[in-house]
């Protein structure tokens, strides 16, 4: 396996005004394994991810992507070498149907963004893919319907599939699970570990459910008041008295 | 609706519009002159509100560097059609590459106020730089070209009609692939969700910019037509309250249905004719009409029309 970290962040602070979300936290992720980042709530795990991704331009320290500097890239341009982002709120086209969200990505991904011309849905090449990934995802049967129609857990399986077009090498998921039903739950850690398993993505999520974490990471780092607490294996980290702590006992059990 | 069914539909429509000149009055062609130039003016005015969910304030002063460009080389330069056109497209393009550019950045009531500014400074310099622009008279006074090849003259109202049903159906033809156009779904993408769009890897603005151009120049190109139309080009169609024009057509038509804002040109003619026989105050009746259609309907005549005969639950109707 490469050495060579896919993702390293060093000295990673932030801050809103004279607030410190977060301060001096140094994170590694190794291709294709499964870094989780927990932590109470309001540790900054969000502000993390803005601030990896590029929606916020981080205040201190810096970001290293696939041996680049990508500190204080815009979204855009972080999203077009292969970091990408799927967001704890459902974040899809709506209004468009399951088969054009793909395809926005796999336009774009193939800079087929700016044809003018050409009708979107003559493109043979897309379509199909559009509809591999939608297969893999269980969507298939819902390719024409309106987004915006679609259940809780489908919406967030399209959010993956937006991801999944854009053939990352990593994906930041931020809380997978949030608001799921115990099913949803389950299908989305089985389908995480299927792609993680062969895809070749690598994937770095947030959670806060302990249980999903438990199940799916190799590799775990806890924040606490925006600074790394611990990191190691879920067992290193599950017998840690100062994350048990931070938790306040109890519900780091699953 | 199949994509054969639509291509007929079109052309039919096409069709009959052609014809009208033959079977209706003399002053019914200039009223149809006139809503097909407004109907290209709010369809393009669309591509940007109901394609990229932009809503565009301004787009009556790129409509009226259309006019002014024509005007200016038709009364200094050559009667040359194609010098008109190129001169009022041609402007009409680079000034919306330039407002476009300082605009795309914002969103929503901040990019609404930023055109509705540009337009009222763009109106100002109509109005007061009088040796170039003629003052709040305008331009006029200039003989009408001839149409190339044909060697008709524009002057006989039916040829302009003509003329015009021409230029706007290729007009309207250009925003329909661009609509469906991988362009077209990249812009309907940054509607639904401009972060999400930028997260996936596109630069928002570049595609914000480029609808702005492609519509402002259609908008060029409709002033062109209205500056033929009157044989005049006047600051009052700069104007910011003439500004609301194609906003009121797309709204009543529908932003949500392709042809949605022409159908509403021709809705707010035909109330515009049918009223003022009736009463002077006809904006009154206007607003009548506009409340029930945004309370109750707010996919505008055309778009509600739609809905009720095609199937629902699809994504974007067209």
């Amino acid at each position: 396996m490469n050495s060579r970290p896919l993702l390293d962040v060093r000295g990673l602070s932030h801050r809103f005004g004279r607030f410190r979300v977060l301060t001096d936290v140094s994170v590694r992720v190794m291709p294709g394994r499964l870094t989780a980042l927990i932590g109470p709530n309001g540790a900054g795990k969000t502000t993390f991810y803005n601030c990896v991704s590029g929606r916020y331009v981080p205040t201190g320290g810096k970001v290293v992507f696939d041996g680049r500097d990508i500190t204080g890239l815009p979204a855009h341009r972080v999203a077009r070498l292969g970091l990408l982002r799927s967001f704890q709120i459902t974040n899809i086209f709506p209004g468009l149907t399951v088969l054009e969200n793909v395809l926005v990505p796999l336009t774009l991904r193939a800079g087929r963004g700016m044809r003018f011309w050409r009708a979107h849905h003559r493109d043979p090449a897309l379509v199909e893919r559009a509809e591999e990934i939608l297969e893999r995802l269980g969507l298939a049967d819902q390719v024409g319907r309106r987004a915006s129609e679609l259940p809780y857990g489908d919406k967030r399986r399209i959010e993956i599939a937006l991801v999944m077009a854009l053939d990352p090498k990593l994906v930041l998921l931020d809380e997978p699970t949030a608001g799921m039903t115990p099913e949803e739950t389950d299908r989305m850690i089985g389908l995480i570990r299927e792609l993680a398993a062969r895809s070749g993505i690598t994937f770095f999520l947030t959670e806060h459910d302990m249980k999903v974490v438990f199940s799916v990471a190799d590799h775990i780092y806890v924040l606490h008041q925006g600074r790394v607490l611990a990191q190691g294996s879920p067992d290193e980290i599950r017998g840690d008295p100062r994350v048990r702590e931070a938790y306040l006992g109890g519900s780091l059990d699953p | 609706m199949g994509g054969g069914s639509r291509a007929w539909l079109g052309l039919g429509l096409l069709a009959g519009l052609a014809l009208c000149p033959l079977v209706v009055p003399m002053y019914w062609v200039f009223i149809l002159t006139e809503v097909l130039i407004m109907g290209l003016l709010a369809m393009s005015f669309n591509l940007l509100f109901g394609g990229a969910g932009l809503l565009s304030f301004g787009q009556a002063s790129l409509f009226g560097v259309g006019a002014y460009g024509a005007a200016l080389v038709l009364l200094h330069g050559p009667p040359s059609l194609g010098l008109a056109f190129a001169a009022g497209v041609g402007g009409a393009a680079l000034v919306s590459l330039v407002i476009g550019y300082l605009c795309v950045r914002r969103d929503e009531i901040f990019f609404a106020m930023l055109t509705l500014g540009f337009g009222m400074m763009l109106f100002t310099v109509a109005h007061n730089w009088r040796e170039v622009t003629g003052g709040s008279d305008g331009l006029s006074g200039f003989a009408l070209p001839t149409l190339p090849v044909l060697g008709l003259s524009l002057f006989d109202p039916r040829v302009m009609y003509w003329f015009t049903l021409a230029v706007v159906a290729a007009g309207v033809g250009v925003l329909w692939r661009v609509h469906r156009s991988s362009f077209g779904l990249v812009l309907r993408a940054s509607r639904e969700n401009r972060e999400r769009l930028a997260f996936v890897g596109a630069s928002v603005a570049r595609y914000r910019l480029a609808a702005f151009v492609v519509s402002g120049t259609l908008s060029g190109a409709a002033g062109v037509l209205f500056c033929l139309f009157n044989q005049m080009a006047t600051p009052d169609v700069m104007h910011w309250a003439y500004s609301a024009r194609p906003v009121l057509m797309a709204v009543l038509g529908g932003s949500t249905v392709f042809l949605g804002p022409a159908f509403g040109a021709a809705a707010f003619f035909a109330l515009e004719q049918a009223v003022t026989s009736v009463t002077d105050s006809w904006m009154i009746v206007l607003g009548a009409v506009l409340i029930p259609v945004v309370l109750y309907f707010p996919e505008g005549i055309l778009g509600t029309l739609v809905r009720w005969v095609s199937r629902p639950g699809r994504g974007d109707r067209e």
